[in-house]
């Protein structure tokens, strides 16, 4: 599977351009119905050398955190119900099961995904982090840290999203400004409104993580 | 000093309470360790979906399930059988379940069910166009408005005023996962505000006795007035899951959350207002109306926070539609009757060529005993938000395609604390801990209940286990209309107080004192105010020998430990591009009072979140129903726009504490600071266009049309 239809399954924070802000300018929708939909294509031109898989369970193989793990899963389930449902790893959540509020984080290969929107199946042979890794030996990660220390959360809902997105932000980000966080967080979404919290975790886990206090 | 024997400690001998405490729950939350309903997975168990009426009114005529019960273990479980009437697209005609999520989708696909469509009426804001739908109701009069308008002194403005339907859109969906005991004992994870008040709905519904059911909220992702009842659809996913013998986890999908699951009424008003020349407002009239979908709904309360208005006519007609049933909204009414009043008071000011702050501070009187509140409030808001520097008369051209505005509005709400009942207990180990069948919202119910049993036994916050969300324990009361703060630290206040007198009588004759000269301070009981004579917690907990305390705590009790009424001056500062019409928040500036604050730093989150839910509903969010087909139009959290962390400006906000508000007591404050956005934000794009957008949301497009009409470009 290529890089590039990994970008499109990604939440912004890499580019200069928030999704977000992509939209209200363009004032069009970009869906996950669309990326499958040339990701589709792009399997057919492929032809006669694609292997068909499913509609059936197949077998299926993640490395998730570090280790491998195996199910029967039919092609078409997103990594989001796979890790939900499958594997209980429930610490990304599913809110609105479209690529919209980010909720469903997660890392792979070092770039934040939205779980919802890449099937488990296109996730093999790829390093897939969930938050259920960030925190070594009961030491919370210094992103989650941040998190605690500016009440960056209230019902908690948004808030494992909120802190892969921010993670992953931070490694490709290690100098960030307000400006840079705002930008690099548009993609997630929160009910509660615990944004001024998350600016400010943001800004100083980047102090943290530079510190030496880094988890993984 | 506390002269009862339940009081708060006195500000100097405050060591938890007031300070900057972080929620004990947060490392949970923020390491994805916290369990919701959503996240609860048992064995066996099958998931199951909603399969709702497209239409917004209809009669079921045939349902056929066939397709859907080939597919590998699939159930089925009618909810309204053919011959039934629906009333809102969405409502749910029955359930499908299966053992994977992915398949049960399909299930709901394959269901075909045949309607038919009756008339339906989706849009009230066009009060001409609602024929039978709209009932009106007795008219209201204080004083004599029609002669007050008619003094010729007066200056008078009529105005329309009003605000969208929006919805709840929490992040958690409404659902439960549901689990029978071979004894038919009924377990239910639920996504509720109402931990204690949830097995009697269950109850009643399915016929059992009130004893066989407990529901479990460890945690909730957000309710906002939403989550109180089981909902039909908890109560038939319970029956479902008898008649299939397995657990069933049903959330709501999005769409439906959005379609169905919580909407706030609009609100929509023509009214007139008239002061004198000084700017002293002297009567208000106001044609109102709204809808509860079905039923009529609620009446706002008109004319809003300055309700002393001298001389009063109002009259208001309620809707019946099919946009199905509205559900309380984070202070419901209010935040809708703000823009109607403060929008329309704040118009007036601008006929007067009178400076808002200098025109509210001046009317502030007419806020009854909020007034000198008001009156403070509206000087430190003035001062944060740097308004004597910034304001500008309405509609004054700067330079460029960007116009500057400020704008201010006020608020008020009541927020007594609910009934609550827990129980403190002590063990010889020197572990406590406090349990109630209460719930966290998000709002910090745990650390309120943690910081004030540390306060008052002498120990750190981490020394206190708080359990909640759970109906097996001691009742609470629901979390709505910002009563849980004040209900369930007062509870645990009392208790603990006991908790420690029993303490203090077992550790007395060791130290050779009678209990009352004994005091629990820094982990130690001692001697009061000698330190030297004393025993350590834990060492005075062990000679509790074989028995722990347990006590008992419960709100209303003995002593003043809370009140209510609560008052707050909010000012928003704003750009607006008269180009593409987009209005950018540059700051926020909120002063909020809540009597005692028990932890500043999620007292302060609270109104941060109410600030960016307010930009949110005042710009971004509405309902958009389609009228040819009765159906929301926006369904998805793409369309239906909540406020991005890009999208908020600068925040600040000013808790007023010390003399004058601590000794009040605990007051709620989830609801008072999510009231004033709408109307601060519409006033602050009025001052700076010139013209008033109406209603809210505040898009672009409307933007545009009254530009066109007027104003600055
Ligand atoms: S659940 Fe994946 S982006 Fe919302
Ligand atoms: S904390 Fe509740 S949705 Fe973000």
């Amino acid at each position: 599977m290529s890089r590039k239809k990994d970008k499109l399954a990604r939440p912004p924070g890499r580019g200069s351009v928030s999704r977000r802000d992509f939209l209200r300018g363009a004032g069009v929708a970009v869906s996950g119905g669309l990326i499958a939909g040339e990701t589709t294509k792009a399997r057919a031109a492929a032809g006669a050398t694609t292997p068909i898989l499913g509609p059936g369970k197949v077998p299926i193989t993640l490395r998730i955190n570090g280790k491998p793990q195996t199910l029967e899963l039919e092609p078409r389930v997103t990594l989001l119900d796979a890790l939900r449902n499958h594997l209980d790893l429930t610490g990304a959540k599913n809110v609105c099961d479209r690529g919209t509020c980010g909720a469903c984080t997660v890392i792979l290969d070092g770039d934040p995904v939205y779980a919802c929107n890449v099937l488990a199946i296109e996730a093999q042979g790829r390093n897939i982090q969930t938050i259920e890794s960030l925190t070594v030996g009961g030491k919370l990660h210094p992103v989650s840290a941040a998190f605690v220390e500016h009440d960056a959360q209230q019902c908690g809902f948004c808030t494992p999203g909120f802190v892969m997105a921010v993670k992953a932000f931070l490694d490709h980000h290690p100098n960030p400004t307000m400006e840079s966080v705002e930008k690099g967080l548009g993609g997630n979404l929160c009910r509660c409104g615990t944004y001024v919290g998350i600016r400010k975790a943001a800004l100083q886990a980047a102090k943290s993580v530079k510190g030496g206090l880094h988890n993984a | 000093m506390p002269s009862c024997k339940y009081d708060w400690p006195a500000a100097g001998q405050r060591k938890h309470i007031g300070k900057r405490i972080s929620r004990i729950d947060g490392p949970d939350k923020s390491s994805g360790r916290a369990k919701y309903t959503y996240d609860v997975n048992r064995p066996g168990i099958l998931f199951a979906k909603v399969v709702g009426s497209p239409y917004a009114h209809a009669k079921v005529t045939s349902i056929d399930t066939s397709e859907a019960e080939k597919l590998p273990g699939v159930k089925v479980h009618i909810v309204q059988g053919v011959g039934t009437e629906i009333h809102w697209a969405g409502s749910e005609i029955l359930l499908v379940a299966a053992p994977a999520e992915e398949v049960a989708r399909d299930a709901a696909q394959r269901v075909k069910i045949d309607f038919e469509v009756l008339p339906h009426l989706v849009h009230e804001e066009d009060l001409s166009k609602v024929g039978d739908r709209g009932k009106p109701t007795a008219e209201q009069k204080t004083g004599d408005a029609a002669a007050a308008f008619s003094d010729p002194d007066a200056v008078i403005h009529e105005g329309y005023y009003g605000s969208a339907i929006i919805a709840h859109c929490c992040m958690e969906p409404h659902g439960q996962v549901v689990e029978w005991t071979p004894d038919g004992n009924l377990r239910a994870w639920e996504s509720t505000q109402n931990v204690s008040g949830m097995p009697k709905e269950y109850a009643d519904a399915l016929g059992i006795p009130v004893t066989n059911v407990r529901v479990m909220t460890p945690h909730m992702g957000g309710g906002f007035g939403s989550k109180f009842g089981a909902d039909r659809w908890g109560s038939e996913c319970a029956k479902f899951s008898k008649a299939v013998g397995k657990p069933i986890k049903m959330m709501l999908e999005r769409d439906l959350e959005l379609v169905m699951a919580g909407a706030r009424p609009p609100h929509y008003a023509k009214v007139k207002v008239a002061a004198k020349k000084d700017g002293t407002v002297t009567a208000w009239e106001s044609d109102s109306w709204s809808t509860g979908g079905p039923t009529g709904g609620g009446i706002p309360p008109l004319p809003y926070a300055l309700n002393d208005i001298p001389n009063v006519t109002k009259r208001h007609t309620a809707v019946a539609t099919n946009i199905g049933p509205i559900r309380a909204w984070r202070a419901p009414n209010h935040p809708q009757a703000a823009v109607l009043t403060l929008c329309a008071l704040d118009d007036l000011a601008a006929k007067l060529n009178m400076d808002p702050m200098d025109f509210f501070q001046k009317n502030a009187g007419l806020g009854g005993e909020r007034a000198d509140m008001y009156r403070q409030e509206l000087t430190k808001a003035a001062e944060l938000s740097d308004w004597k520097k910034l304001w500008h008369p309405r509609g004054t051209k700067i330079a460029g395609n960007v116009e500057r505005g400020l704008g201010l509005s006020l608020h008020t709400w009541g927020g007594r604390g609910h009934n609550s009942r827990g129980t403190v207990t002590i063990n010889p180990d020197g572990s406590v801990e406090v349990a109630a069948g209460s719930q966290d919202l998000g709002t910090g119910t745990r650390t309120v209940i943690a910081l004030t049993a540390a306060e008052t036994l002498g120990l750190e916050i981490k020394d206190i286990k708080v359990s909640i969300g759970d109906s097996a324990l001691l009742p609470s009361g629901a979390s709505g209309g910002s009563t849980t703060v004040g209900g369930v630290s007062s509870m645990t206040r009392r208790g603990a107080i006991d908790a420690r007198e029993q303490l203090f009588a077992a550790v007395a004759p060791s130290l050779g004192v009678p209990p009352d000269q004994l005091e629990a301070v820094d982990g130690k009981i001692q001697v009061k105010g000698s330190a030297a004579k004393s025993v350590s917690w834990k060492q005075a907990c062990a000679k509790l020998g074989m028995n722990s305390i347990k006590a008992e705590g419960k709100n209303p009790g003995p002593c003043e430990l809370i009140s209510s009424g609560v008052g707050g001056v909010q000012v928003a500062d704003v750009s607006v591009d008269i180009e593409t019409g987009l209005v950018k928040i540059n700051k926020m500036v909120a002063v909020q009072d809540c009597g005692l604050v028990l932890d500043l730093k999620t007292a302060e989150s609270q109104c941060y979140g109410a600030l960016i839910m307010g930009i949110s509903y005042a710009l971004h969010e509405e309902k958009i129903m389609d009228n040819a087909t009765g159906r929301m139009l926006n369904p998805n959290m793409e369309f239906y726009k909540l406020a991005g962390i890009g999208d908020i400006g600068e925040l600040v906000v000013h808790m007023m504490t010390g003399p004058g508000y601590d000794e009040r007591g605990v007051i709620g404050l989830g609801e008072p600071p999510v009231i004033s956005p709408g109307a601060a934000i519409s006033n602050a794009v009025a001052n700076a266009i010139g013209v008033r957008i109406p209603t809210i949301p505040i898009t672009p497009a409307k933007v545009l049309a009254a530009l066109e009409k007027g104003g600055v470009a």
